[in-house]
């Protein structure tokens, strides 16, 4: 599937529900920040917003600055210029407030190979304070939901690469969390796999109203009613609906638009 | 059109939260410990080693006068079972540190780390559940120990549990000072020839201080500045109903400052491991 026909058949679709009226508060805002190790730049003043119920594409080739965007987001590393706000709060200066509103799925898998899917599940929750009765109660719920009910006594490491990242997607929606984070969620799965995790995501945005920030290096992921964020070389290169950045590059699709903007973007940067 | 209601975030945990996530965090440690039979086996083995072989070959060659907590002369066994204890959680201290590279490495630490939680909460509670692992070590230790005639006065075995907490809260906490600074797996062999053996040769755990002085002086000023000495004498007057003060306030001072160190080490604004977009992160 070509980029400009997973565009298409997303604008088409059904399933795709319109945009909710902005927030007053947005669900992730990101003001300024710019972040470096050592003297290596890896992201430049960035800025840009996530919508609650909207889903947001973070699109940037390998190297683009996204995982050391979403460290900062979730506070593995301390933000060093700029601010960082989850629902409003300041993930340096209330971190705990703005952590309950946040789900993660990272690039690298995270779940524990020797416990089990529900032991895996009962952990997380309890990370976030949900008392065990709660836990067992949303794990069977999310199991159910992602299809993975008959395998709730089975080790993490006998599942496939598919159901382990819908297994990680249900751990990251187990405390119910309004905004969810997705680093790289299909990298190493096969098309199908793929297609169910992104639709699953989809949905979510749709049925419960969750801000989803997709990062991504793969066009085909992205559909014409998606919010675009472009980074390059850590710098935001265009934000906004896909449609209007498509429109103004004057490309016929969402790749086009891509190798038009970093063709045209600074070369040599230090996060390189 | 659809709206969104936000539901304003709780600020502050209540203590209802703060202990399910400390029994979570112990439930998951004592659960990967029993999946790692092995790890409990030669936890054992490496104890039993010392005090069946090399205690039984020693015996003869140093000789123990009365010092206390003892009140007359002991088998050599007798003397060298607290410095086996204090190794167990010396090396489960390690092995912990070690978990905790293992899983920065595979990912898994990110998993206790973006937990809404205090994170130098999040490291205690990982703090006191390789605690109770070791625990559960040194008293499967005691149990067999008891067969080889060490027995100690019945009360000595509940007397001993708090020294045995401190100390194995100060050996966690070193080890996870030390996970902070260590960037992969492979660099850990180090922390084996730099840490746990200089510690545990070089303090009271196998010979008696004040043999130490007589044959040499400047090892005995090393092994009295041992923090790991002071775990023993805490733990062998614990296991005999007293308390040993001085060793009491150095493995307090020790464990507070190690701790303060770790969560100091793990803060992401203010860590002393810089680290890159590749490595191992937080």
């Amino acid at each position: 599937m070509t980029a400009t026909d997973a565009a298409t058949t997303s604008q088409n679709s059904p399933d795709i529900s319109p945009r909710p009226e902005p927030a007053a508060t947005p669900a992730l805002s990101i003001d300024g920040v710019s972040h470096s190790y050592g003297i290596r730049r890896a992201l430049i003043d960035i800025n840009f917003a996530v919508a609650p119920a909207s889903f947001t594409a973070l699109l940037g080739l390998n190297g683009a600055g996204k995982s050391t965007l979403f460290s900062l987001v979730t506070r593995l590393f301390g933000i060093q210029t700029g601010r960082i706000g989850i629902f409003g709060h300041d993930i340096g200066q209330a971190p705990g407030e703005a952590l309950r509103l946040l789900g993660v799925v990272f690039q690298p898998r995270t779940l524990d190979l020797d416990l089990s899917v529900t032991q895996n599940l009962l952990y997380h929750a309890a990370l976030h304070g949900i008392s065990r009765r709660d836990a067992r109660l949303r794990s069977e719920e999310v199991l159910a939901r992602i299809g993975l009910a008959d395998r709730a006594g089975s080790k993490v490491r006998d599942l496939s690469g598919g159901q382990m990242r819908r297994l990680e997607i249900a751990r990251a929606l187990l405390h119910r969390p309004r905004l969810l984070l997705l680093d790289e969620a299909t990298v190493g799965l096969d098309v199908k796999a793929r297609a169910d995790i992104l639709s699953h995501v989809r949905q979510l945005v749709t049925e419960q109203g969750i801000g989803v920030l997709w990062a991504t290096h793969l066009f085909d992921e992205i559909s014409l009613s998606d919010d675009l964020v472009v980074l390059h070389q850590g710098r935001v290169l265009a934000h906004g609906e896909v449609s209007r950045v498509i429109a103004e590059t004057g490309a016929p699709d969402v790749n086009a638009a891509f190798a038009r903007l970093t063709a045209a973007a600074p070369s040599g940067s230090p996060a390189s | 059109m659809s709206s969104t209601t936000i539901k304003p975030a709780r600020s502050g945990f209540s203590l209802a939260e703060y202990l399910t996530c400390l029994n979570g965090i112990v439930w998951r440690e004592a659960l990967r410990f029993l999946h790692q039979r092995e790890r409990f086996v030669s936890a054992l083995v490496r104890p039993l080693v010392w005090l069946f072989i090399f205690a039984a070959g020693f015996r003869q060659v140093l000789g123990i006068s009365i010092i206390p907590p003892y009140e007359t002369y002991i088998l050599y066994e007798v003397y060298i079972a607290p410095g086996l204890m204090a190794m167990i959680q010396l090396f489960n201290g390690m092995q912990s540190s070690l978990s905790m590279v293992y899983d920065r490495e595979m990912g898994n630490m990110r998993t206790l780390l973006v937990s809404p939680l205090p994170r130098g909460y999040l490291l205690f509670c990982k703090l006191l559940a390789g605690t109770a692992v070791s625990l559960l070590q040194v008293y499967a230790f005691l149990l067999i120990a008891w067969f080889w005639d060490i027995a100690p006065p019945p009360i000595g075995y509940l007397t001993v549990l708090p020294a045995l907490i401190l100390s194995g809260l100060m050996l966690g906490a070193l080890g996870m000072l030390i996970s902070s600074g260590i960037k992969q797996l492979e660099n850990f062999a180090g922390v084996m020839n730099f840490v746990i053996f200089p510690m545990f040769f070089a303090s009271s755990a196998l010979y008696p201080l004040w043999r130490v002085q007589e044959g040499s002086p400047m090892l005995y000023h090393v092994c009295l500045f041992n923090p790991f000495t002071h775990a023993v004498e805490l733990t062998r007057f614990a296991l005999y109903g007293q308390i040993n003060w001085i060793s009491l306030a150095v493995v307090g001072s020790c464990t507070a400052a190690f701790m303060i160190g770790a969560i100091y080490a793990y803060d992401p604004s203010r860590g002393l491991v810089r680290r890159g977009p590749g490595g191992a992160e937080a």
